[in-house]
């Protein structure tokens, strides 16, 4: 079995080898035809980019995609410099200057890679899947008998923030840069998924299509060794399903199905304000535009953040969103699980947490009053401060920095929740609820509690949970995601999730009696009172 | 102002710090040779087998001490001197107290047995002893094979933490059966056979006899009493019990029995001096209590009901319902209420027992013969709520009752198959009763008075 797993290994780092090695692959050659076709196509009017290009680039061969690209940039900044000092504005290029050549990439981009599809999803896709499942079935056999079986985890130097733990931030970091922010370097990455992208929508594979599918991928995956690790617990598995389920029907195919129907691309569970950018022009443009479907999902969204969320809260306790249904939790209770230890359990951690989160939800908020107004006072300026520059800030700071490049990249140094435990603004509005008006609590059962610290140490929000516990208190915090796991590795059986009633007092005491100490003692604490 | 001295900064040591804390403005030290900070003393297993690290079993950030005026001082103390109130420390320093709390736990028993102190030999009770078995038995190349010696919750947790590590592990209990001191007989066979499942050498029945040495004073191997075989070792875990921790009190005037003999108020013969924790012995057991409850959850208590005589509201030691808890591996153990093991079962105490037909889940409920007041339940592998079985217990509920209301002690994680309905139609179809099983209530759980 061992063997299995080292041969899965193996597998499992070639494929990431392949796919890592994949963006210098290839050759890319603009001619003066593609040229003029891009031209056209894009309106452009600015002869000094097209000048510009025709020296630099038109009618030779790069054998990467890098100085590639960095000519169609600098074509297009020197263009604007130009255009924007005489005030030539209808010469000014306003696309994102690498999406504007990712598009041309993607086009013209040449190679093996591009004319073998298949074979290279394969050596990529396949072998990291063949590999990590490779890796992740035996364990059945090792360990056959189910329970919680955490050992080694402070061990490892890929679970202890050692060199492997480090390696892993540099590459998901490094991922995540390139998606974000440099997406014509990796068209080869989106070559592979060309043809299931368009058997699905019909069209060419962009990169966030690559991402939607390696999300997929890598949720189900590691879902299956959820699946394996806590087959004893239900509550887990049930839980794992709900998330894969939503991801890959709501997140992924629903959207694409809709594109492939001219609809607009929306998933259906992404709620307001974590989809900072429902309430954005463009969006409520589109939507507008969309007859009967973008009026249902213009609906659809603001009963799903209005009423459907708090309503949801309060019965079952932000859990029902937060690790049932959403997509960043679905990543980080799967590929984030090995990590959720390295969460900061400091009184300290918890109070920058406060600040950050609610800070998020506050310039959320603000900045989607500021675009309403825009959209319905037709005025680009709020209060002195340019919209564009709002939406743009929060967009690259937030959206992107925050979620995507801290959010996952740094799972392997301060545990998997980062993102959701300090900048999500939906998770700070479901706690608010989960707060004060919600049946969900963690009840403490009684004095059983040994003080271990099991509960603490594998919260990934980085809940003490032991100082409640220890204290004979229920778990009534806005952070809880409701993931469970406190409760699984408690040796003693001291948790329990549960919604009951929402009577004040019962939600977050238990009786002090329970302690152990027989009542006489508390009447006379009560007296002493 | 008053000065509080503890010795022993474990659970009932710090407890009782806390809550003088809490009532009053007293100047409050702690003593200990072990730690600096106060851990969790039950938690070292999990630092060996790598679940957590030594920080994570400290229940409070370092600077909470400093904040709650609770100061700090690590030293062993070697005499206490009662007439001039002044502690002694090994290195020669002194101490002045106003009132001492003794709170120095236990230590692992030894019983003679020739070679216990060899090298490789060790009990796992003290952070050092965590220490020595990562010297000893970092890996299975080091150590191709440990021996415990001792069948009690702490030696089940010295072969679960061995075997985390894939080090073959003999066990050596003297029983004829694992804890069936405590367990009933089903139970401790349910357990006997878990240990065998995860390929831990278990040996039912037998004493160890010597431990041998290698030339260089270190452990090589045991040899069994009964029969002689001798075992190859790297390692040798004595976990056969605990006693508490008081030789250094043997030239005070401080009464000693079997621990630091205490009356309710868990006051000594000397005045200003008190007992608490795994120390303590009571002068008269209460109920069916023993005179030294060496538990996690007696050393809170008693922190707590110190702390309320120390500061002016003189108070008894007075624990509620017994209840405890353990892990056999991956098996879950919960009692509340007293089920006795073959030994020592007062004639009147009957039990019913049920245990799953394929997992290892099962429990055993005691109650009287005669009047059917329920006395005491054991769950494996089934979580069960605390405050319903007090409630009960106090309430003097009929076994009748607490079957008809089972539901409402489940506390299992949600989605859990639940097994009531199978319990209570064994026990009609044994008792032939006609217990009707009635749906969870809210309203009955949370009815706290
Ligand atoms: C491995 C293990 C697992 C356990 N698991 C459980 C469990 O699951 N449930 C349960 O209920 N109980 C469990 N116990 C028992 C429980 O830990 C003890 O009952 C409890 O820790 C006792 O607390 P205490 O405060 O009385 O003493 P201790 O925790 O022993 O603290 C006493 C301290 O005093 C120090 N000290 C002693 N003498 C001196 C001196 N002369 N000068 C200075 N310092 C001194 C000691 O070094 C020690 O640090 C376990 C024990 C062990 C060892
Ligand atoms: S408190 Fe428990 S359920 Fe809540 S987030 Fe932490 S580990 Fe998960
Ligand atoms: S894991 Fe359980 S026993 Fe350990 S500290 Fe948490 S609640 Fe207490």
């Amino acid at each position: 079995m061992k063997a299995i797993q080292h041969i899965g290994l193996s597998l499992f780092l070639a494929g990431l080898a392949i796919f890592t090695i994949l963006p210098f692959i290839g050759s890319y050659e603009l001619s003066t035809e593609k040229l003029d076709e891009v031209v056209q196509n894009k309106g452009i009017k600015s002869e000094l980019f097209v000048k510009n290009l025709q020296e630099s680039t038109v009618g030779k061969e790069f054998s990467t995609p890098f100085t590639f690209s960095s000519n169609i940039v600098s074509a297009i900044e020197d263009a604007n410099e130009t255009h924007k000092a005489n005030q030539e504005w209808d010469k000014v290029i306003w696309d994102k200057k690498h999406s504007f050549s990712y598009e041309i990439a993607k086009d013209i981009g040449a190679g093996p890679v591009r004319e073998h599809k298949g074979l290279f999803w394969f050596l990529t896709f396949g072998l990291g899947i063949i590999g990590a499942l490779l890796f992740i079935i035996p364990q059945l056999y090792l360990k056959p008998i189910p329970g919680i079986k955490n050992n080694g985890i402070w061990h490892s130097a890929a679970t202890n923030r050692g060199w492997i733990g480090w390696f892993v931030f540099l590459f998901l970091v490094g991922f995540y840069i390139l998606l974000y922010f440099y997406p014509d370097y990796i068209v080869n990455w989106t070559y592979i998924v060309d043809p299931i992208s368009q058997s699905i929508s019909g069209n060419m594979a962009s990169q966030w299509f690559l991402y939607g599918f390696l999300y997929c991928i890598v949720t189900v995956v590691m879902g299956i060794r959820m699946y394996i690790k806590y087959r004893h617990n239900k509550y887990q598995i049930l839980r794992t399903t709900s998330v894969l389920f939503f991801q890959i029907a709501f997140a992924f195919l629903i959207p694409e199905i809709m594109v492939s129907l001219e609809m607009p691309w929306y998933d259906f569970k992404n709620a307001f304000p974590l989809d900072y950018d429902f309430f954005f022009e463009w969006n409520l443009k589109t939507l507008a535009n969309s007859g009967f479907i973008g009026i249902f999902i213009l609906v659809w969204g603001t009963v799903l953040t209005i009423v459907v969320v708090p309503v949801m809260v309060y019965f079952f306790g932000k859990r029902w969103y937060c690790s049932w249904v959403c997509g960043c939790g679905g990543l980080a209770e799967t590929l984030g699980d090995p990590y959720r230890h390295l969460s900061d359990k400091s009184l300290r951690a918890w109070q920058i947490e406060r600040w950050l989160i609610h800070g998020v939800l506050v310039f959320a908020i603000l900045m989607t009053g500021m675009t309403l107004y825009a959209y319905f006072t037709g005025a680009d300026v709020v209060l002195g401060i340019k919209t564009q520059l709002v939406k743009d800030t929060y967009g690259f700071l937030i959206g992107s920095i925050f979620a995507g490049v801290i959010g996952t990249g740094f799972y392997p140094i301060f545990g998997n929740r980062v993102w959701c435990r300090f900048g999500c603004p939906l998770a700070a509005y479901l706690g608010l609820v989960q707060r004060f008006k919600s049946k969900f609590r963690i009840t403490t059962n009684g004095g059983q509690c040994i003080s271990c610290g099991n509960c603490s140490t594998y919260c990934e929000q980085g809940i003490d949970v032991r100082a409640y516990a220890q204290k004979g208190q229920n778990i009534v915090r806005s952070s809880c995601v409701g993931c469970g796991i406190c409760s699984a590795v408690c040796p003693r059986g001291v948790l329990k999730l549960e919604n009951g009633p929402d009577d004040g007092a019962t939600r977050h005491e238990i009786p002090e009696v329970m302690l152990g100490n027989d009542v006489n003692l508390f009447e006379m604490l009560e007296e002493n009172r | 102002m008053e000065h509080i001295v503890i010795i022993g900064n474990g659970i009932s040591g710090v407890t009782a710090a806390r809550h003088i804390r809490k009532l009053s403005d007293k100047r409050i030290t702690i003593i200990s040779a072990e730690t600096e900070y106060f851990f969790s003393r039950t938690a070292l297993m999990y630092i060996y087998m790598g679940h957590m690290k030594f920080e994570h079993t400290q229940p409070y950030e370092n600077w909470f001490w400093e904040k709650n005026r609770i100061e700090l001082k690590k030293g062993f103390v070697t005499h206490i001197n009662d007439a001039s109130k002044e502690l002694v420390f090994a290195n020669g320093e002194t101490m002045q107290y106003d009132k001492l709390i003794i709170a120095t736990g236990s230590k692992p028993n030894k019983f003679g047995w020739p070679g216990q102190d060899l090298e490789g030999v060790m009990g796992m009770y003290h952070k050092q002893d965590l220490e020595t078995l990562e010297k000893f038995a970092p890996n299975n190349k080091v150590c191709k094979r440990a021996v415990i010696v001792g069948g009690g919750l702490i030696g089940i947790e010295l072969a679960e933490m061995l075997q985390s590590r894939d080090i073959p592990v003999t066990f050596l209990v003297r029983e004829s059966s694992f804890w069936n001191g405590v367990l009933p007989a089903g139970e401790s066979a349910m357990i006997n056979e878990h240990i065998r499942e995860h390929h831990i050498d278990l040996r039912l029945g037998v004493n160890l006899q010597e431990i041998k040495a290698d030339e260089h004073g270190k452990v090589k191997s045991i040899i069994i009493k009964e029969t002689g075989e001798e075992i190859a070792c790297d390692v040798v875990g004595l976990t056969a019990g605990v006693s508490p921790n008081v030789d250094f009190l043997k030239e005070s005037n401080i009464e000693l029995g079997r621990g630091v003999k205490v009356n309710r108020k868990l006051e000594t013969n000397v005045k200003d001096i008190y007992a608490i924790g795994d120390c303590a012995e009571q002068q008269e057991a209460i109920g069916n209590r023993r005179p030294i409850e060496a538990v996690w959850y007696t050393g809170r208590m008693m922190g707590e009901t110190v702390a309320q005589t120390i500061c002016g509201n003189p108070k008894e030691y007075n624990p509620g319902h017994w209840f405890n808890s353990a892990k056999f591996l991956d098996i879950e153990y919960q009692t509340y209420g007293w089920v006795f093991g073959e030994r020592g079962r007062p004639e009147y105490e009957q039990h019913f027992h049920w245990k799953h037909p394929k997992e290892h889940l099962c429990i055993t409920i005691a109650f009287h013969k005669e009047t059917h007041e329920f006395l005491g339940i054991n769950t494996f592998g089934i979580r069960m709520r605390h405050h319903a079985f007090d409630k009960w217990l106090t309430e003097k509920r009929s076994v009748e009752y607490v079957l008809e209301h089972l539901a409402d002690a489940n506390f299992d994680p949600e989605f859990y198959k639940l097994h009531e309905k199978d319990i209570v139609a064994q026990f009609n179809q044994e008792h032939h009763t006609n217990i009707q099983l009635k749906k969870r209530s809210w309203k009955r759980i949370f009815q706290f008075s």
